[in-house]
């Protein structure tokens, strides 16, 4: 039986982070990710689009990363198709439903809708660096146990969306959840039990 | 003329959910083993988490966006701006030539009857590269005047949006006498209830992945139906369907939308077979806001004649329903069979506008034909001063039809009438609509509900058993995030004396044992009987080998926490992992779902009781509580059983709310097509849900007395609020979605005394 397809054989997702972790990024992993360096693409008469690449490097998952980006790429474009943290959804693709959330230095925001050189520097979390090994994180298991999804393409952002909130707000009441969560869409429509997993993750994470 | 004038997209073929499985009356009985009793069940009724959960809540469930092949080609299509326009040229040659670009489709000729509809696509090396191309095709098109809105297009001289005319007879049903029951009647009534475009819109936009493997090909699809996207492929392709296997692993969500196979589809699989690369494509927000359907308009005339005692004599209906350039949602069953009436007319039309066609959403008819149906009762008990759960009583039917056809073969609804009563505080109502002072008025509603939901005999499922002792199920369904691997994981568990987690679900892939789609309420009651009668088998070699292992009778073993023991000597017993040693070879045992006995008629039944508070000053709802009593047979898992029943609220309360398609009349385009103007119910709107199940097993339906529940709470969650809110404010708002505006109009109209 066919299973899922493989990721990219020459650099799995790991590898490649692994590759680039000890800081000196070698320029065949980058270009080899890159595929070729995009020639100058004519758009009309008399017209050349340029894209000037800028070197960023920044964090993923306690991993470090140096890549050189285009002006115009997103943050989730890069996690999704250049390391391949598909991870983070595109839902909307323009900052209406939280389906790509992840963590910048500790704070919720859109991938969507922040270009990849504004995470320069910075610290991202995404949801594949939410577990310790084997172990989840109180949010994760809190979501398993008072299924807190449904299709399940909401949840990553979700997820992401409630550490941030817990981190700011160690006790919250119901409706601070449901504020904090303000800017997520499930469209299965599982908010009540989404709540409840937030609640009960809330209590694992204040005793500790 | 002749229906395939106007299909051009297959799902303009008129998915009749309602009616799958349904119709069993030829079927030879088959001999159903005896339901276990309650209690007896370990798994089964009870709470499981998701087998698959921490792979969802890892990342590491790929949905059909997430995948990646070497060498792959992102696709992309052109479509048209216009609503209406003949195509006079297309000139793929400049995108052709564009660096990057790999493979063009030239895809319409001739007439164009909406905006949206696929004129070209291109492959490219990634997504800009193909989004960048298509603006370099070159069309020309004849613009023709177009319509968009429903009263336009009925209207003298209105553009012809297809050659039979804009307004279609779609549905008739007759039976008694409706003016002979309206000449019986104390009191005559009549309104009408309009519900309007509400599209999907799925957190996974629709997409497709093909690869070819010399004449092999195989698709990943955003699917709801990995079975019929095999069938259409073949079809569309001329090609065999032996050739084309269709995986779906993870799906973020469809409600309808996902049921078959899409234009987008057959363009990926033709473009990887021109460029001999795997081609993907992906649908954006804006695509999957205006061109792969929504729930049809209804137009709902309901008129009824009744005795004083609430007692219907006669009961009418005439629909206008739109569903763009397709036929739209039949809508005449709620009316038809939920309530004991004698004489029934139904005439149903369909209008013809120049938008896409619609495609079934959750509960396709049966929802917009409970908000008018259960709308009217709440309206004609207020009229007829009568308790409206007394009115719904006093018209209950034990046979389809009405009361008229065959009987139900179990009927739950009463206990839910009775639980969700008692859960709402039904005394609590206003016993006058509108009789509460103040700005701020509440108000409580209730709905009712039929469904189907019975699943299809003939499903498949394979339970294979290995000899180190581990188990594996196999079936063609998919799971759409209704917790399907985990149902399939308790019923073979429960069966085989493990723990679901023992079980390796193995769904998704067309090659496996037929299973229907994943639509209409079919899967668990489809699926499950299936696993349950290949576990069973399963379970009785285990029986077989045990009973020669221990020296007892077959019959006296019992397959329990991983072993197998003697009923009448606990000591005797061996851990299956050991007796699965003494198994040759991988041993498959087939199952499949049987026939539900002939003679009776198989619905699901259910009530919802809503709560709200309407602000009379600013014509603002806020839905406070919503209790859901549903008797969908045999609960699998009530874990995943409530989600389906907060889910479906949630949408339910989020289309008598927010959700409409608007058409700009003028261009002909959708004006509100992402999800910052198509609003759809987020954190701050949810009320507080209270899910109850009513626990009727239906010895006669399968093996395991259960029925699907994909639809029915969603079925009378818009007409539940609407009901409600006609409860606080003494006016019945019957248009959704209830905006402020409307909820004003509403008062207004009250006030002028209509
Ligand atoms: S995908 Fe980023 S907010 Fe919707
Ligand atoms: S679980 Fe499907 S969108 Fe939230």
């Amino acid at each position: 039986m066919d299973s899922v397809p493989k990721k990219r054989k020459s650099v799995s997702r790991r590898a490649f982070i692994q590759s680039v972790s000890g800081g000196a990024v070698g320029a065949g992993v980058v270009s080899r990710l890159l595929g070729k360096e995009p020639r100058p693409r004519p758009t009309g008469p008399g017209e050349l689009e340029v894209f000037e690449k800028k070197r960023i490097s920044f964090t993923v998952n306690g991993r470090k990363v140096i890549l050189d980006a285009e002006p115009r790429e997103t943050l989730l474009q890069v996690l999704r198709e250049r390391l391949r943290l598909t991870g983070a959804k595109r839902v909307c693709n323009r900052g209406e439903c939280g389906g790509c959330t992840v963590l910048l230095n500790g704070r919720t925001v859109y991938a969507c809708h922040l270009l990849a050189v504004q995470a320069d520097g910075a610290d991202v979390l995404t949801v594949e660096g939410l577990a310790s090994g084997d172990k989840l994180h109180p949010v994760q298991q809190a979501f398993i146990d008072k299924d807190g999804y449904q299709c399940g393409f909401c949840t990553p952002g979700f997820l992401l969306a409630s550490v941030g909130l817990l981190a700011k707000n160690k006790q919250p009441t119901f409706d601070e959840i449901r504020a904090g969560l303000a800017g997520n869409i499930c469209r299965c429509g599982n908010y009540q039990k989404i709540y409840a997993a937030v609640g009960a993750a809330a209590e694992v994470l204040r005793r500790g | 003329m002749k229906k395939e004038a106007i299909i051009e997209d297959p799902y303009l073929e008129y998915i009749d959910l309602a009616n799958i499985g349904g119709d069993q009356a030829a079927a030879p009985p088959l001999p159903q083993p005896a339901q276990p009793k309650p209690g007896e069940f370990k798994l089964i009724g009870k709470y499981t988490p998701r087998v698959d959960g921490r792979k969802i809540v890892t990342g590491e469930a790929l949905y059909t966006h997430d995948l990646v092949f070497e060498g792959m080609l992102i696709a992309k299509i052109l479509r048209s701006p216009h609503a209406s326009a003949d195509v006079v040229s297309v000139d793929l040659g400049p995108a052709l030539s564009y660096p990057g670009v790999k493979a063009a489709l030239k895809l319409k000729d001739g007439r164009v009857k909406w905006a949206g509809e696929p004129i070209a696509a291109v492959a490219a090396v990634d997504e800009r590269t193909a989004e960048e191309s298509l603006k370099l095709i070159k069309v020309e098109y004849k613009v023709l005047p177009h319509v968009v809105s429903v009263d336009k297009a009925m209207a003298q001289g209105a553009p012809l949006v297809q050659n039979e005319g804009n307004v279609a007879k779609s549905n008739e049903y007759t039976r008694g006498d409706a003016e002979k029951g309206f000449k019986e009647a104390d009191v005559i009534f009549e309104q009408t209830y309009k519900t309007s475009w509400e599209v999907h819109q799925p957190t996974e936009t629709h997409g497709s992945l093909a690869k070819w493997d010399g004449d092999n090909l195989t698709v990943w699809d955003s699917t709801q139906a990995i079975q019929s996207v095999r069938d259409g492929l073949a079809r569309s392709l001329a090609m065999p369907a032996s050739r084309i296997k269709v995986i779906k692993h993870y799906m973020g969500g469809g409600f309808g939308s996902k049921l078959g196979v899409n234009d987008h589809t057959i363009i990926a699989a033709r473009m990887a077979k021109e460029t001999g690369r795997p081609v993907k494509i992906l649908l954006t927000r804006q695509e999957n806001s205006d061109c792969v359907g929504y729930r049809p308009t209804a137009w709902m005339t309901v008129r009824a004649g009744a005795k004083k005692d609430g007692t219907l004599t006669a009961l009418t209906l005439k629909n206008y329903n739109c569903g763009g350039i397709g036929r739209g949602d039949r809508c005449s069953e709620p009316f038809t069979d939920v309530y004991k009436c004698a004489n029934v007319k139904v005439e149903e039309y369909a209008v013809f506008v120049n938008t896409c066609g619609s495609r079934a959403t959750r509960a396709p008819g049966h929802t917009q034909a409970t908000f008018g149906l259960e709308g009217f009762m709440e309206e004609l008990a207020a009229r007829l001063s009568l308790d409206p759960l007394e009115l719904r009583l006093k018209n209950y039917s034990t046979k389809d039809k009405g009361d008229t056809g065959t009987p139900y073969s179990t009927k739950g609804l009463e206990q839910c009438y009775k639980l969700g009563a008692e859960k709402i505080g039904w005394s609590r109502r206003n016993k006058k609509p509108g009789a509460g002072n103040g700005t701020v008025r509440t108000g409580l509603g209730m709905a009712s509900q039929i469904w189907p939901g019975a699943g299809v005999p003939g499903t498949l499922a394979d339970v294979k058993l290995y000899n180190d002792g581990s188990v594996e199920v196999d079936c063609g369904t998919q799971d759409i995030g209704t917790g399907t691997r985990t149902h399939i994981a308790i019923v073979a568990a429960e069966t085989l004396g493990l723990e679901p987690r023992d079980i390796s679900v193995h769904i998704g892939n067309s090659d496996l044992p037929w299973a229907p789609i994943s639509g209409g309420s079919l899967t668990v009651p489809s699926v499950a009987p299936a696993v349950r009668d290949a576990a069973l088998k399963a379970a009785e070699y285990l029986k077989g080998l045990a009973a020669k292992k221990l020296n007892v009778a077959p019959a006296e073993i019992v397959l329990e926490d991983k072993k197998a023991v003697s009923k009448t000597d606990p000591g005797k017993s061996i851990d299956l992992k050991e007796l699965a040693r003494t198994i040759p070879r991988p041993m498959p045992f087939h199952g499949e779902r049987a026939n539900m006995t002939p003679g009776f008629a198989y619905q699901t039944f259910g009530a919802h009781f809503a709560e709200v508070e309407v602000d009379t000053e600013t014509g603002k709802i806020k839905v406070k509580k919503v209790v859901a009593a549903h008797d969908i047979g045999r609960v699998l898992n009530r874990q995943t059983a409530e989600s389906q029943v907060i889910g479906a609220i949630t949408q339910g309360m989020s289309a008598a709310l927010f959700e409409e398609k608007i058409m700009d009349p003028e261009t002909g385009t959708m004006l509100n097509p992402n999800l910052h103007d198509y609003k759809v119910a987020t954190a701050m709107d949810i009320p507080e849900i209270v899910p109850i199940f009513a626990d009727v097993i239906d010895d006669r339906l399968n093996n395991l007395g259960t029925k699907g529940l994909g639809e029915p709470p969603r079925i009378p969650a818009s007409a539940v609020i609407a009901n409600a809110v006609f409860n606080a404010i003494g006016v019945h708002v019957r248009e959704i979605p209830m905006t402020p505006a409307r909820v004003l109009a509403a008062l207004k109209r009250k006030e002028a005394g209509k």
